[in-house]
């Protein structure tokens, strides 16, 4: 048995624990997929793989238990589920044409859930089409809401989706929901001066719990999307932390705009002696420092007016 | 007889009318709902037909125009009071037949239960009603069964049709408006809904005994007592007032009156710190006699049009016909042979 892992793995095909078999990765940008898709994936796993499907946990799908010699065969029937999710490819044909750069995932988002803010599906995709493919190791995810279902504080990019909270107070009844959702179910950024609620846009972080649970359509939501950016989260051995809040308030376009840049910030300044070109984009800012980071990261990005930038970021976790 | 209008007609029409009325219609508020990407359809100003949103069913009803959410009715300092302007011009309320309904409830409540409530009869002296033909009912109406389908009395009639827009009037001065905006003279009344999906039954002898049913425990927990079927309700009528100091200088400020609801906590609350009705299922049993029970005892006829509006806005799915048709077992259940 002769074959080429680097290449195996760039197709997306992963090298595993049993000696000439592998397993076919699926990238499902925010875990969204036409049903109609399903058939192809089960043909794969009767005819090639060992029957199973693992659903991963980036909302992908991963076909185990196929032998190598099986792998042009395989990508001739992954072609109608790279075409049907319209991901980029080199030829048709040929299968993925990277997998540095995971797949984009995303909680369900407003499509189904009354507490998100924007479509996360949608947005999902509209990542995966402006940084895949990239061998990169990068990863994004997508969260409709502050409540973060998605955990995209784990991720190198966490994106969360906000509503700037619109109060007409002719429509005011006083009822109080908007104070006491807030304060039971969300911060705390709401308090009735002179029966009106009055709204700590400092304290605020625009999960829209006022919105959702006002009676009278006093609260809307902003006609704008709004987003808080979170930087630099990861699992893993040496340093696993939290994503630390870098923009609050700002739009899809600035956070597309900062993830390409950061692809070319990490050309810049990965270690060239990486294991597999593959570092956590976090070690490299470790590194260069953060004012580096953001000098790549910020170029030509127009933010909203009404953004707000954290300026130190400073990540905590244990360190082994 | 009545009048068919092109689009550029009825534009022209609604164009001359604003000189002297402020033109009220259900309008879609894009994104205005509760949820991410939703639409509110509720009452606003328009200008123009395509304005007036005639395929759905406001989520709340034309009752904001007689009577706000909130009103300031005087303001104050130390030494005087100042009214604020009302509406200069009149306003003209499109609505359909169960909204006109509601009007002779608000009327009943607000201009004829006592003294006539000046704040509301300022508003009221000065509005004139269009009705909307509404040829089919939407899934939670149930106007047929509460009588409200059909309506008399209004001043002008409207409805969208695949070949323009048919308008009538009863009035001379309204007609002639109407007519010199039209495409042509036509034969038009307004449709009216003759069957609903949901049907209601009131039971016979329904009385306050019922208050004693156990159905009531059930929405204890089920209802979250936050006041949707009050706000979206075209006939409820309650407020309460609030005296406001401002904060910048605390002997001046305003009195407001603001739409109250009975599922809301604080309804009941009296001085010496009393407060009644504490369950949600005792608060949804007011609301429920007062709607089918109470008001007609005295005004001899249901408070309840039959909109559905309350339906489609509970948060919990607590139907509100549901409920009514529950009436019947209870009352069984109370007088002792269920």
């Amino acid at each position: 048995m002769d074959i080429n892992t680097k290449k195996l793995m760039k197709n997306a095909f992963r090298v595993t624990k049993e000696r000439g078999h592998t397993a076919s990765r699926i990238r499902i940008p925010g875990g969204h997929l036409d049903v109609t898709l399903l058939p192809f994936i089960q043909e794969i796993a009767q005819k090639y793989g060992n029957g199973t499907i693992h659903i991963t946990v980036r909302q992908g799908l991963e076909i185990p238990g196929i032998k190598f010699e099986d792998i042009p065969k395989v990508n001739a029937l992954l072609q109608p589920i790279i075409s049907g999710i319209a991901t980029r490819q080199e030829a048709p044909g040929t299968g993925y044409p990277a997998s540095g750069t995971r797949n984009v995932s995303a909680c369900i988002g407003n499509r189904v859930c009354p507490y998100a803010c924007y479509d996360t599906t949608g947005l999902a995709q509209r990542i995966e089409d402006a940084v895949y493919p990239n061998d990169l190791h990068f990863k994004i995810a997508l969260t409709g809401c502050p409540n973060d279902c998605a955990k995209v504080r784990m991720h190198d990019f966490g994106i969360i989706g906000m509503t700037l909270p619109q109060f007409d107070s002719s429509r005011c009844a006083s009822c109080g929901a908007c104070e006491r959702y807030c304060r039971k179910k969300s911060v705390g950024a709401i308090s009735m001066v002179n029966n009106r609620p009055n709204r700590s846009a400092q304290k605020c972080v625009g999960c829209g719990e006022c919105v959702i649970n006002c009676p009278t359509r006093a609260w809307t939501r902003s006609k704008e999307q709004y987003f808080r950016l979170v930087l630099l989260g990861r699992t893993g051995k040496r340093n696993p932390r939290l994503a630390v809040d870098f923009i609050k308030w700002t739009d899809a376009d600035s956070i597309i705009k900062i993830i390409t840049n950061t692809y070319d910030y990490v050309k810049e300044y990965i270690d060239p002696s990486a294991p597999g070109g593959k570092e956590h984009i976090g070690y490299i800012v470790d590194r260069t420092g953060v004012q580096e980071y953001l000098k790549w990261a910020m170029k030509d990005v127009k933010l909203p007016s009404c953004a707000e930038i954290e300026q130190t970021l400073y990540w905590g976790g244990p360190q082994y | 007889m009545g009048y068919r209008l092109t689009e550029s007609g009825i534009n022209e029409l609604l164009q001359e009318l604003s000189k002297d009325y402020v033109l009220f219609a259900p309008k879609r508020y894009e994104g205005g709902n509760t949820f991410s990407g939703v639409d509110c359809i509720r009452y606003g100003e328009i200008t123009s037909v395509d304005e007036i949103e005639t395929d759905a069913k406001s989520d709340y009803s034309f009752k904001e125009i007689l009577l706000p959410l909130s009103q300031t009715l005087f303001y104050f300092t130390e030494d005087d009071i100042k009214q604020p302007q009302s509406r200069q011009k009149s306003a003209l309320v499109f609505l359909r037949s169960c909204d006109f309904h509601a009007v002779k409830r608000l009327d009943e409540i607000y201009l004829r239960n006592g003294a006539p409530d000046a704040y509301y009869s300022r508003l009221r002296e000065r509005c004139r009603f269009v009705l909307i033909g509404c040829p089919k009912a939407f899934s939670t109406c149930y106007c047929v069964d509460m009588g409200t389908n059909i309506a008399e009395g209004w001043d002008a009639a409207f409805e969208k049709k695949n070949d323009g827009f048919y308008m009538s009037s009863p009035q001379t001065e309204l007609a002639e408006l109407i007519q010199k905006h039209s495409a042509n003279e036509t034969d038009f009344t307004p449709s009216f809904v003759a069957e609903t999906p949901v049907k209601v039954t009131v039971p016979d002898g329904l009385s306050v005994a019922v208050a004693k049913a156990s159905m009531w425990r059930e929405y204890d927990s089920r209802c979250i007592a936050c006041g949707r079927c009050n706000f979206a309700c075209p006939t409820c009528t309650c407020f309460s007032m609030q005296d406001v100091f401002y904060q910048d200088n605390g002997k001046v400020g305003e009195r407001r009156r603001v739409q109250a609801s009975c599922m809301v906590d604080g309804f009941t609350d009296v001085a010496g710190g009393g407060s009644y009705r504490q369950k949600n299922g005792d608060r949804m049993r007011f609301k429920t006699l007062h709607k089918v029970c109470d008001f007609k005892k005295r005004f001899g006829y249901h408070m309840c049009v039959g909109c559905g509006r309350c339906d489609d806005i509970c948060p919990e799915y607590i139907s509100f016909s549901h409920i009514i048709n529950r009436l019947g077992d209870a009352m069984k259940e109370v007088n002792g042979n269920g």
